[in-house]
């Protein structure tokens, strides 16, 4: 995972509700093996319709994806994650996540920037006003924020997945240095317990 | 939304713990699962409190709880990439031994004997063979008579267990929860965390109870039941929490059924869905092939049986719905939340107070090409399908069958029945089920996924309508421009003969 400290830039006002994960990246995608190419597969259904809002010439460029609320509901599928990302994203801010898109999110350093309904929609209207609108996301701080709209909001992330976004640092490897709790655990299970082989 | 009628109360209580870490700080435990087996914690606990901190292996200040995984499950779809994480960082699989793997996502549910044609696919499936073969991981591949979908093959092997922590790269894992067990889905990172370290870091979780009192009417079923759940806590009432499913109506339900109300937990949100064990869970699960056995059995049971939410413990959320109100529910939107009584009648946008819930049926309406005001019952459909990892068991194939038996499906209906595994199927053969719906005119095919998610070729085309069993209604799911409404294996059946959404009582 790569360190995010800030992510500054514009926005694409993606204005629905419940976008699903298989809206996202539908299921053909997800046969692929490897990591990368996912960035075409995004919103694949939707894409080829010109008038789509990520196909608009004025939101072209933009790194912040201003979802609707229940944003990434649905499957577990980490490949809406990683099209996000791939297709130029390093934000989405929503009223409200699917849980599991959520915490996919933070294994990726894709900041997920969970706001009240009152301001995504205010940001909502605003960036279909003014594509050229600029927003903050300040990992360090928690905060999202719009000078133009004199908007400065803290938002949820937990100090863990802070420490890892700024750091760049993998999950794997930080559990790792528990090796010695994950013996002893695994030396007092129950008997009982079922074996695959 | 309150286009259902259900007394309701859903009641947001003081949180016990707290969504953000920081506010509430658990003190340091390093192996509370002796503690725990041995009853040292006095203090009331949710059932799954319980499972939840006999599975902890280091607890710290500002940090999710690291958890022990009892079982990980694993499919071609979500793996491959986690399979070479592992191998580009050196590490290996720590636990083969509590790793399961199958293939059905993929799946054809046709001439299965002879190769994968869709190319893509066939490579997703060898990835999968090749890395449980590179790492010893035990693989039930397309034809074995084990192999099936992943949340249908645990518990039928009996590896799903009460107090059980299990995960896999889906996100109804969920099921399992319907034994006792703290199941649920993780995207392909957490995959390679545990095959890495049969851990996983999470963060603490909120209680709701979903209780369902009374009993429920006669033709309703399990998947009723929990299409009114969703009715009442719509895609996001479950939020980061923890469902446990009580009350007269789940305790009366059979495993299958408790397996189908726990399948669809994340419809509304929830992390996981579980149901308390009891006999009916003990009866189910002894003799199966990875049960314990002996003394083993006896020391099971007798831990199993404190796998109940304590007296006085309490929720940070209660929902409460009067099972005998549960008529046959349907879904008439995109998403499952969006569902009504089979009798009701397609609803309007301006039923809905909430902008946000007026603007999404508008959508839906369009998308599903219905009228506001149409009677469901009216509605024509193309295409049945039976099957998923809500609906793919014996009980479930049994229900349908009952209704076909001696009928035929209407002309023109493509009906597809998928077994959830092979045991499944080789059951309701012996059974005699299969020749019932061959009788009838459903397809009867081979076990995997197949047309809930449209992976393989099982497609809906642009514009079709289907009946389905399984758990989600997004656009598309069942492929591009596909209408999906989710119903119960016997409205599905009765759906097929009658080409319009019917219950069995229709077709007197």
């Amino acid at each position: 995972m790569q360190p995010v400290h800030i992510v500054q830039g514009t926005a694409v006002p993606l204005d629905r509700s419940d976008v699903d994960t298989d809206q996202i990246i539908p299921s053909d995608w997800l046969k692929r093996v490897e990591r990368t190419g996912f960035d075409k597969g995004l919103f694949a259904e939707w894409r080829d319709d010109p008038e789509f809002v990520m196909n608009q010439e004025q939101y072209l460029g933009a790194n912040v994806l201003l979802g609707g609320p229940n944003f990434g509901t649905g499957s577990s599928r980490e490949h809406a994650v990683w099209a996000i990302q791939q297709y130029g994203f390093a934000a989405v801010v929503s009223s409200r996540f699917g849980p599991i898109f959520r915490n996919n999110c933070t294994k990726n350093g894709l900041v997920a920037v969970e706001v009240t309904p009152e301001i995504s929609d205010q940001l909502m209207a605003a960036v279909q006003a003014d594509p050229t609108l600029e927003l903050t996301v300040d990992v360090e701080r928690r905060t999202l924020e719009v000078p133009a709209l004199g908007i400065e909001v803290g938002f949820e992330l937990s100090d863990a997945v802070q420490h890892r976004f700024l750091n760049g640092l993998d999950d794997i490897g930080l559990t790792m240095q528990n090796n010695d709790a994950i013996d002893a655990f695994e030396a007092g299970r129950p008997a009982f317990k079922p074996a695959t082989r | 939304m309150s286009v259902t009628t259900l007394a309701t109360t859903m009641q947001p209580t003081r949180s016990r713990r707290g969504t953000n870490s920081r506010v509430f700080i658990p003190p340091v435990k390093h192996n509370p699962a002796a503690d725990n087996l041995h009853g040292v914690s006095n203090e009331p606990k949710t059932l799954s409190q319980k499972v939840w901190d006999e599975h902890v292996v280091h607890r710290a200040d500002g940090e999710p709880d690291l958890l022990y995984v009892d079982l990980h499950l694993v499919h071609e779809v979500t793996s491959p990439q986690a399979f070479d994480g592992i191998r580009q960082s050196g590490r290996t699989v720590r636990r083969p031994d509590l790793t399961i793997s199958t293939e059905d996502h993929n799946v054809p549910t046709e001439d299965v004997d002879k190769p994968i044609a869709d190319e893509i696919s066939a490579k997703q499936v060898d990835t999968l063979r090749a890395n449980t073969e590179e790492f010893g991981i035990t693989h039930y591949p397309m034809g074995d008579i084990n192999q099936g979908i992943v949340h249908v093959i645990g518990p039928e092997q009996g590896l799903t267990q009460p107090g059980m922590t299990i995960v896999c790269g889906d996100s109804h894992t969920s099921t399992h929860g319907a034994f006792g067990a703290l199941a649920f889905g993780i995207g392909t990172s957490e995959v390679e965390h545990v095959l890495a370290t049969q851990t996983l870091l999470q963060p603490a979780q909120e209680t709701m109870s979903i209780t369902v009192n009374g009993t429920l009417p006669e033709g309703s079923t399990a998947k009723d039941v929990v299409l009114a759940i969703l009715g009442e806590c719509d895609t996001g009432g479950g939020i980061g929490a923890i469902a446990e499913f009580r009350g007269p109506v789940i305790e009366a339900l059979s495993m299958e059924g408790r397996m189908t109300v726990c399948n669809m937990s994340i419809e509304f949100g929830a992390k996981a869905g579980m149901i308390a064990p009891d006999d009916t869970t003990f009866a189910y699960l002894e003799g199966l092939p990875n049960a314990p056995k002996g003394a083993d059995w006896d020391a099971a049971v007798a831990h199993w049986r404190t796998l109940r939410t304590d007296e006085g413990a309490t929720f940070d959320r209660e929902v409460v719905l009067d099972g005998s109100t549960i008529t046959p529910h349907v879904t008439w939107g995109t998403n499952p939340g969006q569902v009504i009584r089979l009798s009701d009648n397609v609803p309007s946008p301006d039923m809905f107070d909430d902008p946000v819930a007026k603007d999404a049926a508008g959508r839906a309406l369009e998308y599903m090409g219905l009228t506001a005001g149409t009677p469901m019952r009216e509605v024509p459909v193309d295409t049945v399908f039976i099957g998923s990892c809500t609906n793919s068991r014996i009980e479930d194939l049994r229900a349908a069958a009952a209704v076909a038996k001696g009928r035929s499906v209407k002309n023109g209906m493509r009906t597809l029945v998928v077994p959830g595994s092979g045991l499944v199927k080789e059951q309701a053969e012996a059974e005699g089920l299969h020749q019932v719906f061959l009788d009838a005119g459903f397809d009867w095919r081979e076990p995997g996924c197949s047309m809930c998610l449209a992976m393989n070729p099982d497609k809906l085309k642009e514009g079709e309508r289907s009946a389905s069993t399984s758990n989600r209604n997004f656009e598309g799911r069942q492929g591009r421009g596909g209408r999906t409404h989710l119903v119960s294996p016997a409205v599905a059946a009765a759906t097929a003969i009658a080409g319009t959404f019917a219950t069995p009582e229709d077709l007197q």
